[in-house]
């Protein structure tokens, strides 16, 4: 009667378990696992380290919950036939076992760590045979601004680049701290005002791509994402020349009306024929008004740059 | 009795621990902003070292007293233990009144805190260590109080102690301050 | 006059208004109860004004109770606006109020529930295991309460009076300075977690002396039970952190009061500073809450596998080990600020270094229940839902440890799952743990097993509901702090699961409150007579349940690590101590004093008045917390006496009782 109660618990637990990863899977379906659904070799590159390091430590954490309950359901009260020795209070071959076995895994880790640090340092370019494409960010309240500085052109909420071409973001923000993050091409580093963070990416595969900011920044937070959209060179081509030859320029004064506080339902396109433009989004922060600085740029700077 | 000493003298070499703690962290965050002028001026051109020379002398001075003022009290000489005591409170009333002489000039030439980075932290770093001092003070003044009435019972040696402990460091803090903010930055 | 306090101060909005109304019934409520039975009196010289840490100790745990309870609802109405707000329904709540309310939960679960439930059970627990009357300070003791107090209230006065900070718990510049934030909020923020701040340092130092100088004769630091290691652990964190805190609370203050430019985008500040200085304190913070958890599991596993702690010196050395690494890891809450690349992997891989000693105390714990006799009451039922839970979010954690797997992860609703399983999973199931395990110490009864298992399971289904969903979403690139998002991205059913999650855990609240109840009713059933209902192992089950005001009628004397253990395996169950002197001596006892209540007072209104620029008030309010403290250091008569006739008859009736229940 027992026993039977017992299965009784566990074919519920099991049958709960099922449930929940079926419903998961049933609600989630068709939808897209960005972080997990690489699109370009930083995110793959990512991925791959993140199934490294999983297993890793599955190595150490499964046998751990796996003892958990072998040792609780031996060792519990009613089973007065295992061993009880209430006085055993160490063993130093034991202990060294399990001081050394978790730092032979962190060694490892730690090799993980060092070389993906380096290989995938946001500052550093990707290589290629073809130049980065140079795309200057601004994350404004509450809206991405992408300059293409070698285009002359700019667009707000909508970030175009060419398919197989790396991308070098120069990033600032002209407001409060936000965080460039577009999961599937890999991500992610912050926008923050006075200062240039830079993030090379590259997207192998044509399509849209959901891009947005991952750090709170204001009322119209939830609003601020994008579309980064990977075409063919041709295709980018051809709607740089577009955009050149829409009307809307994008000068000091368009420009502050565009970084005022609110959200951007669809996205915009303006002609970017000032060159300054980036420089002096960054200088306003480092230079007291009318005193432009002699040539060149000064920011902040983080740790290690 | 000897216990409650143990724990309040190891209580208030935490406390003065914290203290440190966060004077690190106003120092940590002056060097960071030290070269923030924004087009404002620098140390080298605000500081006028044989003016804080002085403010150091007299304050290195208050600390020696206040050591003379322990060895009185310790001797159970309750005159001069009054005299010293009345020496620091002058002493640092002194080093209080130069320090916001040289802030109100800052401030009077247009370099206030509102000014820079830089000169927030300057002000921040050096008017907390001021802050101290006035607390340093008061603390001071309550202990003459008692002195005068109760004289040189065990309570009072026990507190003109850790005041003591407390003015030093004050002295400690105020030295590093002396290098790293004036020294340093006259140059 | 009244600054910027005004009638637009208060609230309009329909839900905003339901939560004000809602908060102040419930104080006039309170009030009024208390006002009908005349219990005013009772509560001003029994409690209020106490310095006994048993007290103050209730005192915390009720104040973080309660605000637990805020904290929960606040989650319900989080996630509410989550599953509603898919495409064009706007939900419940307006951006704005949806970002006050989770900057308000992340506040007052750290600081007044997490903190408050520490503090709580340090109090109640600590002096007792150490063999010691008090805690070193006690009037300070009563002065930290209070100030943790007047911060909690002035964090719930927000929700009547202004708004909160709409900017993340941790309210990054410039987002938090003057320019973008302009309101009272922030200045709500700081103030609230200044002023508790100041408490929780003073706490620090309290319990690193009590630590350092009360333990009973004989109880050397290698013979002190790990819970108070834990707490050493701890409370040197809070002495080197908190400081940190205050500083940079002043700092941003300063910005906002007085146009200063520490953390300006502009005029030479610079908002990395403060990021730095806050994850200073705040990396340490996380450990100061889960060390205290640490030690109260290690008391639990040994006295429910009725077998010595396994490895006692590693445990030691592991408190020692995160204590020192918890200072060296701070950067990796923004890997994604810009750092060169070996300053990333150097802080991973410190921070990755910090799993070999939290594992190697999770293998101590194992080996303390191989060859033991494990029963299973409800703490033990804590830790083993705290073994699988924790070590989820160990692993999650040391993944994001990993910059390059932190840039796809980082501020995602993964990272809002790492830390939750740790704060949920770690920290509050070992508080709940040890509420449990020393409920009988404190009140004298032991609280219902059946409602309390309820209570566990409610917990732990919740916790796997409300957060696996979360870390799928960050994988499906979901942010954290959205009030609304494309209906097309598929998000909705997760925060529909993660939403009925948050209902199991409240359902879960109400079983603790209905054990609670239901335990007070049924009292007389469960009477601790012994004053060792667990069959312990530390000194605090060998005096009686509840433990009189001054713990022990004879300060014990330790010889061992076991010292209540050993003693009834050597004698049998009766008379179980040694003990350091033979005879009862007089003791004396700190007299109860309303000056602890007056300096929060004051630093109350210090607070209320700077957050609404009422500048003469601010000045009363700060001559009144000087002048406070100099009353009180000129008070000598802070101490009464209980003679050694009276100890021995009072003990002598306990153990009377002791015999009469064998």
């Amino acid at each position: 009667m027992h026993s039977i109660r017992k299965n009784f618990k566990i074919i519920v637990s099991s049958a709960a378990v099922g449930l929940a990863v079926a419903a998961i899977i049933a609600i989630t379906r068709g939808h897209t696992f960005a972080v997990l659904d690489p699109q370009g070799a930083i995110a793959t590159q990512q991925r791959t380290i993140l199934i490294i390091a999983t297993v890793l430590i599955l190595v150490i954490v499964l046998p751990v919950i796996a003892m958990t309950f072998a040792i609780a359901w031996r060792y519990r009260e009613q089973n007065t036939k295992a061993r009880y020795t209430p006085d055993w209070d160490g063993d130093g071959r034991l202990e060294t076992i399990w001081w050394g076995i978790p730092v032979l895994i962190i060694i490892a880790l730690s090799s993980v760590i060092w070389t993906s640090s380096h290989a995938l340092d946001p500052y550093k370019p990707i290589a290629s045979a073809t130049p980065p494409l140079q795309v200057q960010v601004v994350a404004l309240p509450w809206k991405w601004l992408f300059i293409y500085p070698e285009q002359h052109i700019a667009s707000v909420n909508l970030l175009k680049m060419p398919v197989g071409r790396p991308v070098e973001f120069t990033i600032t923000s002209d407001a409060a701290m936000n965080s460039l993050w577009i999961p599937q091409l890999g991500g992610q580093v912050y926008a923050m005002a006075g200062m240039n963070t830079k993030l090379h990416l590259i997207a192998d595969k044509t399509g849209n791509y959901r891009g947005s900011s991952a750090n709170i920044s204001g009322t119209g937070f939830a609003d601020m994402h994008f579309i980064a959209s990977a075409v063919s060179s041709d295709d980018f081509a051809t709607w740089a020349t577009s955009v050149q030859n829409s009307g809307k320029d994008l000068t000091q004064t368009s420009y502050a009306t565009l970084a005022r506080p609110g959200t951007l339902p669809s996205p915009d396109f303006y002609r970017a024929t000032d060159a300054t433009l980036y420089d002096t989004i960054i200088n306003k922060y480092m230079y007291p008004a009318g005193t432009p600085p002699d040539g060149g740029s000064m920011e902040h700077t983080m740790m290690g740059h | 009795m000897n216990a409650l000493n143990e724990k309040n003298k190891l209580g208030f070499w935490l406390y003065l621990m914290t203290d440190c703690v966060l004077f690190a962290s106003l120092f940590a965050t002056y060097a960071v902003l030290r070269n923030n002028t924004f087009g404002g001026p620098s140390g080298a051109e605000l500081f006028s070292l044989p003016f804080v020379l002085v403010e150091t002398v007299i304050l290195l001075t208050s600390s020696f007293v206040s050591g003379l003022l322990l060895l009185a009290a310790q001797a159970g000489n309750k005159k001069m233990a009054l005299w010293w005591l009345a020496s620091v409170i002058i002493l640092g009333l002194s080093f209080l009144g130069m320090e916001l002489y040289e802030f109100s000039n800052l401030i009077h030439e247009g370099n206030s805190w509102q000014r820079s980075g830089f000169l927030s932290a300057f002000f921040t770093l050096v008017g907390t260590h001021g802050l101290h001092i006035l607390f340093g003070l008061v603390w001071a003044v309550l202990l003459f109080y008692l002195l005068a009435k109760k004289g040189l019972t065990n309570g009072v040696i026990k507190r003109l102690s850790l005041f003591g402990l407390f003015w030093h460091f004050l002295d400690i803090i105020w030295i590093f301050i002396f290098t790293f903010v004036y020294m340093i930055g006259a140059i | 006059m009244l600054g910027r306090l005004s009638w637009a101060a208060f609230p309009h909005e329909m839900i905003v208004l339901g939560g004000a109304v809602s908060m102040v019934g419930a104080v006039a409520l309170i009030i009024a109860a208390l006002s009908y039975f005349k219990l005013w009196t009772w509560l001003w010289r029994e409690w209020l004004t106490s310095l006994d840490p048993k007290r103050i100790g209730v005192m915390y745990g009720v104040v973080g109770g309660v605000m637990l309870v805020r904290g929960v609802i606040d989650t319900a109405l989080l996630r509410t606006q989550q599953a509603l707000a898919a495409g064009d329904n706007p939900g419940i709540l307006t951006s704005d109020h949806f970002q006050q309310i989770f900057t308000a939960h992340g506040t007052m679960m750290i600081f007044f529930v997490a903190m408050g439930l520490m503090f709580a059970i340090i109090n109640l627990i600590l002096p007792l295991q150490l063999g010691a009357r008090d805690v070193a300070f006690p009037f300070l003791n009563s002065v930290s309460f209070w100030l943790f107090a007047a911060g909690a209230i002035l964090v719930n006065v927000s929700l009547v009076i202004g708004e909160f900070a709409a900017t993340g718990w941790l309210a990054y510049p410039p987002l938090s300075g003057i320019a973008s934030s302009p309101g009272v909020g922030v200045d709500y923020w700081l103030w609230s977690l200044q002023i508790a701040g100041v408490g929780s340092l003073l706490s620090g130092i309290n319990f690193l002396v009590t630590i350092l100088r009360m333990r009973a004769p004989g109880m050397t630091l290698k013979k002190m039970p790990i819970f108070a290691w834990s707490v050493l652990g701890s409370m040197t964190l809070v002495a080197f952190a908190f400081p940190i805190l205050t500083a940079t609370l002043a700092m941003l203050s300063l910005d906002r009061l007085l146009g200063m430019h520490f953390f300006t985008s502009e005029a030479g500040g610079n908002p990395m500073m403060y990021i730095n200085l806050i994850w200073a304190w705040g990396h340490p913070e996380v450990y100061i809450l889960i060390l205290p958890a640490f030690g109260i599991f290690s008391e639990i596993v040994a006295t429910f596998s009725r077998k010595r702690l396994f490895g006692y010196m590693s445990m030691v050395y592991a408190i020692g080990a995160i204590t020192f690494l918890s200072f060296i890891v701070w950067l990796h809450h923004f890997f994604t600020m810009g750092a060169g690349a070996n300053v990333n992997a150097f802080f991973g891989i410190m921070t990755a270094v910090i799993a070999v000693p939290t594992g190697v105390k999770v293998f101590n714990w194992l080996f303390t229940m191989y060859r033991g006799r494990i029963r299973f009451a409800t703490p033990m039922l804590w830790f083993m839902g705290f073994v699988v839970t924790f070590t989820i979010g160990g692993m999650t954690g040391v993944l994001m440890s990993v910059p390059a797997i932190d840039f796809q992860v980082h501020n995602s609703l993964f990272l809002v799952a790492h830390f939750h399983n740790m704060i949920i999973g770690g920290v509050l199931f070992g508080y709940f743990a040890g509420f449990s395990y020393w409920f009988p110490k404190v009140f004298g009864f032991t609280l219902n097993e059946r409602l309390g298992k309820y209570a566990f399971w409610c917990w732990i289904i919740g916790f796997l509901l409300a957060f696996m969903p979360l870390y799928i979403l960050g994988f499906m690139g979901a942010t954290r702090r959205l009030d609304h998002y494309d209906a097309s991205l598929g998000w909705q059913g997760l925060f529909i699961v993660a939403g009925v999650g948050v209902l199991v855990i409240l359902m879960g609240i109400g079983f603790q409150a209905l054990q609670i109840i239901v335990s007070i009713v049924q009292r007389n059933k469960h009477r601790d007579t012994t004053g060792d209902p667990w069959n312990g192992r530390t000194l605090e089950w060998s005096t009686s349940s509840p433990a009189p005001a001054y713990n022990f009628a004879i300060t014990p004397k330790v010889e061992s690590r076991d010292p209540f253990w050993e003693a009834k395996q050597a004698r049998g169950k009766t008379l179980p101590l040694q003990h350091a002197t033979k005879e009862y001596v007089d003791i004396y006892l700190p007299k109860n004093t309303p000056l602890g209540i007056y300096i929060a007072v004051s630093s109350f209104v210090v607070g209320f008045s700077v957050i609404w620029h009422i500048w003469w008030l601010a000045v009363i309010g700060f001559i009144g917390v000087i002048a406070f403290i100099i009353i009180r250091s000129f008070d000598e008569d802070t101490e009464i006496k209980i003679s050694a006739a009276e100890l021995k008859k009072a003990d002598a009736a306990r153990l009377a009782l002791h015999e009469a229940a064998r």
